[in-house]
């Protein structure tokens, strides 16, 4: 007997060790199937799957593996979708149903990126919910073979001065902060919303992405029998158990206290060794498949690498290190503990994996070899305790056509015009207002406590309006590139609320934006979908409504999915939040140093508005902050004239017209003017082209952009608008120390600086 | 001749190693890696601490590598001499390591700030600072959670009076240092210390909005070559 069992102090040996030959003798032993989330249908199909009980183990597997965080049994028949919809595109080198999804960036550089929600722990214990949220998405990152390289944040609170927003943003900011400076990548964007509706349900949405060669892509599989499994990074311990089934799955009621052992805790030190480690790992070329445990932990690692292998695994559970030895194997599987990677590697590869793991410091153990079988076989000291098709927990797990209609009151919402609605008289007054409003106040109290630079390869960061990295430093050695990326991520729930469909369209539509206005053509889409509980089939009309338009608008502008997350369940009591799709979009610059700055970089540069303005005003920032009203229908979303103007924006940006850009988004044109001379502190005098000053200046119209060029390039950058049909609007000049519209409003920078710093120090410390 | 040879120190949990190695190439040194478990400085002319948070901040900011066997073979060299500069966590390892006085703590704001700091140069009798003009205003970046620097004041006014303050915040004091201290020297000069980060203000393309920190390179480089 090994030593660790010595250590379990003369405990009987297994009497009550629930093996597979005792599921086989006990045949109507009562299982704890519901309190693991399970339905009794599901249970028994199980059984039918095994032509037996299951053993605990086996039991514990398929409650883990078949949970709506692991399975997306309510969702998977709407997102089928985003592949059946996806537009051609030559730069996706892996799709959905991988860690993450892949795009060819040109040069033979590939960048893997993803998003992913760890709202439901972040509202329990923000800092540890938050931080592993972080370092679970840099594992899936770095299980495709790639460096991770930057991370960002899109986050949703509840109102900011309600008593519980003072505790969970704070926390939550510390968390991230925390993990990512630790871990050394550069956190270069994302966002921070306040609504009422996300009190109890705080979205933490983290996305990572990553930079390989296109010809080292890892994948999970565990092919070739006789290859070792190795499970490497922290010991396990009773972190998050039952994290996945219970505490994704499960609505948050009073009792959530109760679950907070439930959260995992996360070590940056050991996941900073463990990316080195990975990357000399691939260098040296000793990992034939690779998987990252997180959700369902062993569980999951096991079945996944299993089913998309040769098919078959033999694994002792018992040779798991272990820091708590009192752990049960049942506890074993769904462990969630951080910081851990399991790799199939060859046997005559086995010596130098390790000689690189013992380099970094980082525990290694073989605990089992790829079969032939057919059967993911666990033993615990030479007793079997699972013996199972792996794939019947991996990928067969329930499907549910979960039953959907419009919700009561839908119609009398979007008939809640906002042109009921007072309009101000003083709109100086209304944009100091709406830009101290805590949604479009600077968000630097939060990332300020983020390490944007490490690395050195940032080119923009907050409050640009992507994230862009250059590529060519990233690993020493590697093929010069004068490439970069550009990252952002969008969404609004507000807009989704009124309207899912367009809803998520606009989420796109701006993340696309954002990513164009840098001069980064836009490749492909990563998306969180944000939602209450499926089983409301109110709740799902909304996600079936917006993975229907995120779909539809992936392919009219030409961007596929390539991965992401379904977080449902975000409510309390019967109260959904607002639906939240999220949407990540990765874009591509050919030449980084041509990328363009936020805002006005300059004096006497002409200001030049892209698109059309209409009066919309239905979930607008101005309606609100200034009514507190949701109602009506959201901005139309024009994806040809979204499209349009990235054609424009790009290409202008290869040849070097931009001297500053800055979409238009929350808050109108009036938010975009004060923000663009934030930046750098430069003004603006611009006249207005409406016939009403409130809506040219209000207004959320889509497909927006203001840009900047010297004014000897106006022609050339007007020809290229009038080519792509994309409307263009002089409306003034860059230069002075206030924002002045020209017989509307005049404010100093200084004073717009004030109002726009003083909010979030002002409630947060 | 053959270029000046900085070495580069990566310890566990080390991040800001790659960026003073490229910032070392970038003003045309080369730059040489060191390994924590590896007792041998290969034979630089002079040695870059890096920031990060090497083992976790485990213990204490730079407690533990302070121990490492590399660092047995640098605490000599330096105190015979040898150029060494520390930047962030590599200020709180030489601290540590009393290569340099006083410690550094919790930031007075309790928060980890990532900000581009207003900083006067006080000091150029240093390899590292040379090529700045004493009461130079320059921009480098500021990133960390325990950077308030504190010494007690007999400490400080020793350093006062022999001019080993070489760096002041200026423009606000980001983690409430006494005297507003962003970085000091020991008394020969050799060893500087600095919490702010000249390897992320050496491009125009990324980084800082400022350059400011090609002077560090600079210096050393002209210093190493003149020797």
């Amino acid at each position: 007997m090994s030593e660790r069992a010595d250590k379990r102090g003369g405990q009987e040996p297994e009497a009550h060790l629930d093996t597979v030959k005792r599921a086989e003798d006990t045949p109507g032993e009562r299982q704890p199937y519901a309190e693991l989330g399970m339905k009794t249908d599901e249970y028994d199909r199980v059984r039918d799957i095994l032509g037996r009980r299951p053993t605990s183990s086996e039991l514990a597997i398929y409650s883990v593996m078949w949970s709506e965080h692991c399975s997306y049994k309510s969702s998977k028949v709407h997102l089928r979708q985003f592949g059946t919809k996806a537009p051609e595109s030559d730069a996706l080198l892996v799709g959905m149903g991988e860690n993450a999804g892949v795009v060819d960036i040109g040069d033979g550089w590939a960048a893997t990126f993803k998003i992913e929600s760890h709202n439901h722990p972040s509202y329990v214990e923000p800092h540890q919910g938050a931080a592993t949220g972080v370092g679970g998405i840099v594992r899936d990152i770095m299980s495709m073979g790639a460096r991770p390289i930057a991370v960002m944040d899109a986050l949703r609170f509840g109102a900011a001065d309600a008593h519980d927003t003072r505790r969970v943003l704070p926390g939550v900011v510390e968390g991230i902060s925390h993990y990512g400076n630790c871990l050394g990548l550069p956190n270069v964007g994302g966002e921070v919303v306040f609504d009422p509706c996300y009190i109890g349900n705080p979205l933490v949405n983290a996305l990572c992405v990553g930079l390989l060669r296109k010809d080292q892509i890892k994948l999970a599989t565990a092919p070739g029998p006789g290859n070792k499994v190795v499970l490497f990074g922290a010991l396990t311990g009773p972190d998050g158990i039952g994290g996945a089934s219970v505490l994704a799955s499960a609505t948050f009621e009073d009792e959530s206290h109760a679950k907070r052992p439930s959260v995992q805790v996360g070590d940056p030190f050991m996941e900073k060794l463990l990316i080195e480690c990975c990357l000399e790992l691939y260098q040296a070329d000793v990992v034939v498949g690779i998987q990252d445990l997180g959700a369902a932990g062993v569980s999951c690692a096991t079945t996944e690498l299993a089913a998309k292998g040769t098919g078959g695994m033999d694994v002792r559970l018992d040779l798991v290190p272990l820091r708590d030895p009192s752990l049960r194997p049942e506890e074993i599987l769904m462990s969630e503990s951080q910081e851990r990677m399991m790799a199939v590697v060859t046997p005559d590869d086995i010596d130098a994996f390790m000689a690189i793991c013992t380099k970094w410091d980082i525990p290694a153990t073989v605990i089992g070899e790829v079969t032939d079988s057919g059967r993911l076989v666990m033993t615990w000291y030479g007793e079997t305790i699972v013996d199972i098709p792996p794939g019947t927990a991996a990928d067969d797990g329930p499907v549910y056509e979960r039953p959907f209609h419009e919700p009561a009151g839908q119609v009398a919402l979007n008939a809640d015009d906002p042109a009921r609605l007072a309009r101000p008289d003083d709109l100086r007054a209304t944009l100091l207002q709406l830009l101290g409003s805590p949604n479009l106040a600077s968000k630097e109290w939060v990332t300020s406590q983020y390490d944007r630079y490490v690395r050195g390869n940032t080119v923009l960061a907050q409050p640009a309006d992507a994230g862009v990295l250059r590529i060519s430093e990233v690993m020493p050695g590697a093929e010069e590139t004068t490439r970069g990326i550009a990252l952002s991520t969008d969404g609004n729930g507000r807009y989704a609320r009124l309207d899912p469909y367009a809803g998520a369209q606009l989420a796109l539509a701006e993340a696309y934006r954002n990513v164009a206005v840098t001069g980064a053509k836009p490749l492909a889409v990563t998306d969180c979908l944000n939602f209450g509980s499926p089983e409301d089939p109110e709740v799902m009309w909304q996600f079936a409504e917006a993975t229907r338009g995120l779909a539809d608008a992936c392919k009219a502008l030409g961007v596929p999915v390539t991965g992401g997350n379904v977080s449902f369940y975000n409510q309390t009591g019967s109260t959904p939040i607002h639906p939240t799709p999220v949407v990540g979009v990765l874009g591509v610059i050919d030449d980084v140093a041509k990328r363009v700055r936020s805002g006005f970089t300059g004096p006497d540069e002409k200001i030049i508005l892209l698109g059309d303005t209409e009066e919309e005003f239905g979930g607008s920032e101005w309606a609100h902050v200034a009514h507190g009203h949701l109602g009506g229908l959201p901005p139309q979303a024009d994806l040809e004239a979204e499209r349009a103007m990235g054609l424009v924006l790009t290409e202008a940006a290869s040849r070097g017209l931009l001297t500053g850009s800055h979409d238009l988004s929350d808050g109108g044109l009036a938010i975009a003017l004060a923000e663009a001379c934030l930046a750098q502190g430069v003004g603006c005098t611009v006249s207005l082209t409406g016939e009403d000053a409130f809506v040219d200046l209000f207004s959320e119209s889509s497909a927006r952009a203001l840009v900047t060029v010297a004014p000897e390039s106006f022609d050339a950058f007007a020809d290229l608008c009038a080519a792509h049909e994309v409307p263009c609007y002089g409306l003034g000049t860059t230069g002075g120390t206030s924002l002045t519209v020209e017989g509307v409003l005049d404010v100093p920078v200084t004073e717009l600086r004030e109002t726009h710093t003083a909010t979030l120090p002002g409630i947060f410390g | 001749m053959s270029a000046a040879r900085v070495g580069v120190v990566t310890f566990p949990g080390t991040l800001d190693d790659q960026d003073a190695a490229r910032a070392v190439r970038h003003a045309g040194g080369e730059a040489v890696p060191l390994w924590h478990a590896d007792p041998d400085l290969k034979g630089v002319d002079a040695v870059f601490l890096p920031g990060g948070f090497s083992y976790g901040d485990y213990l204490r900011c730079g407690a533990i590598s302070r121990f490492a066997p590399l660092m047995e073979e640098l605490i000599p060299a330096a105190r015979a001499g040898l150029p060494v500069l520390g930047t962030c966590n590599g200020f709180q390892i030489l601290c540590e390591a009393h290569l340099l006085p006083g410690a550094l703590m919790r930031n007075a704001g309790l928060h980890y700030i990532c900000r581009d700091q207003g900083i006067r140069v006080e000091n150029t009798a240093t390899p590292w600072t040379s090529d700045f003009t004493e009461g130079q205003e320059i921009v480098l970046p500021v990133k960390h959670g325990e950077g308030r620097y504190v010494a007690d004041e007999a400490t400080l006014s020793a350093l006062e009076g022999n001019g080993q303050i070489v760096f002041r915040y200026v423009g606000g004091n980001p983690n409430g240092s006494l005297n507003d201290i962003a970085g000091i020297r020991n008394e020969a000069g050799n060893i500087v210390g600095l919490m702010p980060h000249p390897e992320h203000a050496v491009e125009d393309l990324t980084g800082a909005p400022s350059t400011d920190g090609r002077g560090f390179f600079s210096s050393i480089l002209k210093k190493l070559v003149n020797l």
